[in-house]
């Protein structure tokens, strides 16, 4: 057929195709580094402030510094700087998946009910009292957020495996889920002390203060072990982005692979939400972030999501500081503040397609 | 040369037989085979259970080529996905599928080639959503080819094409399965390019196998009254080649 094509456009088109691949890893090396200059000023600040080489000396040498700057960077602040990292890469993984297997740029963690779910636990446990896991009552509050997070998800992945359901029908149900969960923690909130209500509000906000070296490595653990499947995947999970019959014709179970990344995507939603409250923002537009950025071959979006998601909540906790020193803010609510603003600017400078 | 055969398949949605009981003489590699049949037919469905994304009764029996790795491949009528994906991508992410994540020259030089031979090359570096409806249809075709399947299933492969790129398609697609022996099973609704490109035909409705063989011969007024609702003569143009006349409803 018609070829008025010569060989030298052939060969410009594979030259193209290396810049573009080119650029792409580009791009993901200058957002790591810039995570990377956030985790470090993220620990630098506090009460008690540190310029970057007394925090990079702590990081990299400890024994060549102060106890007193040793205990802050390694006990207190690295905890939380990391945990940043875990949950905001956890929380855009998983909004990037959601959005990829269900085909919706509205999927994420939080719109699919499952941070919803998460909040109605931990209240049951601030308000009522009620441990689902009696055995470990000590962690009443995480564990309570977890089981009803991972309780949402399940439900929404059994429902998934039903012959017939369309992915139209998963998204409502997750929506519905969310006015359900929100309707019953109101409930809870109305009935409780004024001092449960505190609680539960604070919970509810989002917060990276209570982070843990313990919190932090379940988080991490939790990445290693699914990141693997979407990276083994990553061909498969893009070609879904065509269209169920494009990707059956390329020889992708199509229902196999939806339901295994549902059921990851349901662990890495449910664990970080339930160490850290509702911080909604991250899981729905990191990975939107990245898809303009590195665009949706999944080779470059997976690392890009992840590092979006890091860096937009590392970059928020280093806000929150800085905003009104002395006192941390509510992660969740700095996410949204500082995020929005900065997503409209990508949507309207940005003349590529978002979605 | 590749060759496949159909006997008694049937596929159904939930309770309901689209089709059933369709068995075919051998569908031989080298030539256009069409798929013809008013709309509900189960067109689309006979192309997906062949290409076994569908389970149900009968079998396909391929000879030449192994079913199990992907010698099939299906081209559905939707071009779909609004992914943030350039042409070139999402036609080297229809022939890595399976692979590493490296890509290799050679690959490039694949893609390169399939996009030179649909004329699309210059298409390369538009994002799929921003091209129209026939320029996604041969981003497509694309995609189908360059996995280099030995039976390509295609339906309704022309429809958002206007005539010039109609007949090149077509008259490429005929070229392709002559020289390279593929065997190609092309659901179409018009009945002139059949008769002009597709040797064999097999038509289908109401879920059942009217007929199947050589164009010429099952292509007639009577099928088309039968099938079709017309009233249609097939004459000869003054190039010597058969053509049909519509003259109206049945």
């Amino acid at each position: 057929m018609a070829s008025a094509v010569t060989p030298s456009s052939t060969v410009e088109a594979r030259q193209r195709y290396r810049a573009l691949t080119a650029r792409r890893l580009l791009l993901l090396v200058v957002l790591f580094s810039c995570l990377l200059l956030s985790v470090a000023v993220d620990m630098a600040l506090g009460p008690a402030r540190y310029s970057l080489n007394e925090v990079i000396a702590a990081v990299l040498s400890p024994s060549s510094v102060n106890g007193q700057l040793r205990v802050i960077i390694w006990e207190l602040r690295m905890p939380t700087a990391l945990m940043a990292v875990t949950v905001g890469a956890c929380l855009s993984l998983a909004g990037a998946e959601m959005q990829t297997i269900l085909a919706n740029p509205l999927a994420s963690p939080f719109t699919l009910g499952i941070s919803a779910a998460a909040g109605f636990g931990a209240a049951l446990g601030l308000v009522a009292g009620v441990a689902i896991l009696p055995a470990a009552i000590e962690y009443m509050v995480p564990i309570n957020a977890f089981l009803m997070a991972m309780t949402a998800s399940l439900f929404i992945y059994g429902v998934s495996t039903m012959r017939g359901v369309t992915v139209e029908t998963i998204v409502l149900l997750g929506i519905a889920l969310v006015f359900t969960f929100n309707a019953l923690l109101a409930l809870l909130q109305y009935l409780a002390t004024e001092q449960a209500l505190t609680a539960v509000v604070f919970w509810t906000m989002g917060s990276l203060t209570k982070a843990t070296w313990g919190k932090v490595a379940v988080t991490a653990i939790i990445l290693v072990a699914v990141v693997p499947f979407f990276a083994r995947n990553a061909w498969a999970l893009t070609a879904l982005r065509l269209g169920d019959d494009k990707a059956a014709s390329f020889g992708v179970n199509v229902r196999r692979l939806r339901l295994q990344t549902m059921m990851l995507v349901s662990v890495l939603a449910a664990i970080p939400v339930s160490f850290v409250g509702t911080i909604g923002f991250i899981g729905l537009v990191g990975p939107h972030i990245a898809r303009m950025l590195v665009g949706e071959d999944q080779r470059f979006f997976l690392p890009g999501a992840a590092v979006c998601g890091a860096l937009m909540l590392s970059a928020t906790s280093v806000v929150s500081k800085m905003l009104v020193p002395g006192a941390i803010l509510p992660i969740g609510i700095i996410t949204s503040l500082v995020g929005v603003p900065f997503f409209f600017s990508l949507i309207f400078t940005n003349r590529k397609k978002a979605w | 040369m590749v060759s496949l055969r159909l006997e008694a398949l049937g596929a159904r949605y939930g309770r309901t037989d689209v089709f059933s009981g369709i068995s075919t003489r051998p569908i031989e590699g080298g030539r256009l085979t069409a798929l013809i049949g008013p709309n509900a037919a189960g067109k689309s469905t006979l192309l997906k259970r062949i290409a076994g994304l569908l389970k149900g009764e009968g079998a396909v029996h391929v000879s030449g080529a192994d079913v199990l790795e992907r010698s099939i491949c299906y081209m559905p009528q939707d071009t779909g996905g609004n992914a943030v994906l350039t042409v070139y991508e999402s036609v080297l992410l229809a022939a890595k599928q399976g692979g590493s994540w490296t890509v290799s020259e050679d690959n490039l030089v694949e893609i390169d080639q399939t996009l030179a031979s649909l004329g699309i090359t210059d298409l390369a570096f538009r994002d799929l959503g921003a091209i129209s409806g026939g320029q996604r249809q041969l981003v497509a075709i694309a995609q189908a080819l360059v996995r280099k399947p030995k039976i390509l299933l295609m339906d309704e492969p022309t429809s958002a094409l206007d005539l010039f790129r109609q007949i090149e398609v077509l008259h490429y697609m005929h070229e392709l399965a002559r020289k390279t022996g593929i065997a190609v099973i092309i659901a179409l609704h018009d009945l002139n390019h059949v008769m002009r490109y597709c040797d064999q035909t097999i038509i289908v409705a109401g879920g059942r196998l009217v007929t199947d063989g050589p164009t010429a011969e099952i292509i007639t007024a009577d099928m088309l009254r039968d099938v079709y609702r017309v009233k249609a003569r097939v004459e000869t143009c003054t190039q010597g080649r058969p053509m049909i006349v519509v003259d109206g409803t049945a």
